[in-house]
């Protein structure tokens, strides 16, 4: 085995540059022409509702597809040529696929068995990996054994021995139930921290993807709409699906009335003058799709006092009040009878405000910062 | 295997005693008359004097297992066994990739269907076809003549070659049957989880394929090793005297030299050596599957899941 891993102290793994990959079954186009950088070390997310060629991607680095064209370096080396055996990537399985005739022990330690590693080495490093993933009191269970989430944790200890430059991780927990998913999603970002290599996890979960990730690729039918960090992705999306796809939010079109700096005034078609921010403001006069985050909407019985200058505030009456325990959801109409989502964290004992109800007319203000323009329709 | 026929009849008689027995009588019955009855009777023959024109007299004596232990029968015995071992391993090497192919192709039902279509003809007339076709006047030594590959027929018939041919060709659906059902149920993404952990094709299948199968791959052996070892017509119609084997010598020593005793002792002889050769099989392949696997072979063939706590 290569130590090569040891002498870069700091960051381990290799960088993955994917380009302009093309992949289809039959009629259906899987990939098309994706190209993403992904960097070493890095917890990097393929984000994307089933479908959207995510696992096709995953399993082309993997080596158990071909794509029709492009290319796929593992630091700088064309890798597409070699089988899965040879390419220095491990990885952990949808359904965990582990090998049923072989006991916990034995599945960890399958790829050095397959290169002959002696005895002595097998063992060490099995407990090592064991312990990583603290299942040592499991060793010699067979997997039939075990619960989804230990099961989980073997194959990512079996992935992880053969000291991969990358792991990729292939909705890893979506056999889990929630709570589990949650613990094993900490767990799996502190294996990272460890570890240090590079991650690259697929998910249809936006809440998984955007609690670890250092960065996202979010992709939809083939293609790749917006790479970023969890936040870019979050507060700014590129388009409209990225918008809807991500979290909650309120999605409308409109006019480009004015634009000053980087604050641009909407003429939208159910809420009056709106001012919202963009990073490349679009000619005045063009038709823009818009967004702002129900978290970011203030809902109050009272008219605010614009205080501030880029404070939009919009009247309306709750439609629809929705109860979640830590927080409420309103369903605010606005004269127009355009519909706004709001969401409000439940008060602490600072706030003094009335309970909001059904049918009460409510005053809804949210910054120009907090709003942005998503695409430019023409 | 009929545990849910107990707790179903407890409670529907209501009593306090197991009533699974009941559920058993008919196939208790049919052992019975069918199985346990005739081996009764085939034992008390085998201590009895031979009779005149068949038959036996009631006279107890070891006459017939004395016979038993001359060379000729060694020799049948051994000629017995090794054409039985090669034949089946031959035939499980052949089933296997078929198997598998089977499993991964997209025109199942197509493939099982020409894998029983030689059910639709007699067995006696495709031995006679293999004639047809082996023989010395046969479609395959015409062939040779007129193309000019051979001057004078070839023997392809009458040897243990043939017998073995044969014997693979009859029996050769019946292994890949088992198979086909065992390792349509295997889930095979774990080759890919093997290759991906770096082994090689071979390796994936020799490594995770096969001890998976292993069910399976028993299986088929039982149902061709046990009819192969007991073959008559096979070696009687396409072997010579070298490839007699023991389902031979039992028809001769009935109908031609009539004792009858001895017919039935070397008819337990082979009962002993499959019965004993499948229990010993059946240990090294870990107790709890056997019944599941040889009894319902299309069904159950695979066992892949071991029961929770019942690893050895």
């Amino acid at each position: 085995m290569e130590r090569g891993g040891e002498k870069q102290k700091t960051v381990k793994g290799s960088d993955v540059v994917i380009e302009h990959v093309r992949k289809s079954f039959g009629d259906f186009k899987a990939l098309d022409d994706v190209s993403i950088g992904i960097r070493k070390g890095e917890f990097f997310s393929l984000l994307g509702p089933s479908g959207c060629g995510k696992t096709t991607l995953l399993r082309i680095i993997a080596g158990f597809e071909s794509p029709e064209g492009g290319a796929v370096l593992l630091d700088g080396k064309d890798v597409l040529g070699q089988p899965p055996d040879a390419r220095h990537v491990n990885t952990v399985f949808q359904n965990y696929a582990l090998f049923p005739h072989l006991t916990v022990f034995e599945n960890v330690a399958f790829s050095l068995r397959l290169r002959k590693a002696p005895e002595s080495e097998v063992k060490a490093r099995v407990a090592e990996y064991l312990q990583l993933v603290e299942l040592q009191a499991h060793a010699s269970k067979k997997p039939a054994q075990l619960s989804g989430g230990q099961k989980q944790r073997v194959a990512i200890a079996r992935a992880l021995i053969n000291e991969p430059s990358v792991l990729l991780l292939d909705e890893p927990l979506s056999a889990l139930d929630a709570k589990l998913r949650q613990h094993m999603l900490i767990e799996l970002d502190s294996i990272h921290d460890k570890i240090g290599i590079t991650f690259i996890y697929v998910t249809h979960d936006q809440q998984e993807a955007l609690s670890v990730s250092d960065r996202i690729a979010v992709m939809n039918s083939g293609e790749v709409l917006q790479v970023g960090t969890p936040q870019e992705i979050y507060e700014a999306p590129a388009t409209d699906f990225v918008a809807k796809f991500i979290g909650e939010t309120n999605l409308f079109e409109a006019d480009v009335a004015s634009v000053s700096g980087e604050t641009v005034e909407l003429r939208t078609d159910g809420f009056g003058p709106v001012k919202v921010t963009a990073t490349e403001p679009p000619p005045v006069g063009s038709r823009v799709s818009w967004t702002i985050r129900p978290e970011k909407i203030r809902i109050g019985l009272e008219e605010p006092r614009s205080a501030r200058n880029g404070i939009n505030a919009v009247a309306g009456v709750v439609d629809e009040p929705i109860y979640s325990g830590f927080q409420s959801k309103f369903y605010v109409r606005a004269p127009s009878g355009l519909v706004l989502k709001v969401i409000k964290q439940h008060a602490d004992w600072s706030d003094e405000g009335p309970e909001i109800a059904w049918k009460d007319a409510v005053w809804l203000s949210f910054s120009a910062e907090d709003a942005y323009i998503v695409e430019v329709k023409r | 295997m009929n545990r849910p026929g107990d707790r179903a009849g407890a409670r529907a008689l209501g009593s306090a005693r197991e009533p699974g027995g009941l559920y058993a009588a008919p196939s208790i019955l049919w052992l019975t008359v069918f199985f346990l009855a005739p081996l009764a009777i085939i034992v008390a023959y085998s201590f009895m004097t031979p009779g005149a024109r068949g038959g036996v007299e009631w006279t107890p004596t070891l006459d017939a297992y004395r016979a038993i232990a001359n060379p000729t029968f060694a020799k049948v015995t051994l000629n017995t066994i090794l054409v039985a071992i090669g034949a089946t391993a031959v035939t499980l090497i052949i089933a296997l990739p078929c198997g598998y192919y089977m499993a991964r192709s997209e025109r199942q039902t197509l493939l099982l269907m020409l894998v029983m279509i030689p059910f639709w003809t007699n067995f006696l007339i495709r031995i006679y076809a293999w004639i047809a076709i082996l023989g010395n006047e046969g479609f395959l030594n015409d062939l040779l003549l007129a193309l000019g590959l051979v001057d004078e027929s070839v023997r392809f018939l009458y040897n243990r070659g043939a017998v073995m041919l044969v014997l693979v060709y009859t029996y050769l659906p019946y292994a890949i049957l088992p198979l086909y059902s065992t390792i349509d149920k295997f889930d095979f993404s774990l080759l890919e989880a093997a290759r991906d952990l770096g082994a090689s094709k071979l390796g994936a299948i020799v490594r995770v394929l096969l001890p998976n199968v292993k069910g399976g791959i028993l299986t088929a052996f039982l149902f061709t090793f046990i009819p192969i070892f007991g073959a008559y017509a096979v070696p009687l119609l396409v072997g010579g005297t070298e490839s007699y084997m023991l389902g031979n010598l039992i028809a001769d020593e009935l109908t031609k030299s009539r004792d009858w005793p001895l017919a039935s002792a070397i008819s337990l002889v082979i009962t002993l050596v499959t019965t004993i050769g499948v229990l010993l099989l059946l240990r090294a392949n870990g107790a709890s599957t056997l019944g599941g696997s040889a009894g319902e072979a299309s069904a159950d063939g695979a066992a892949p899941e071991p029961a929770v706590g019942g690893a050895r």
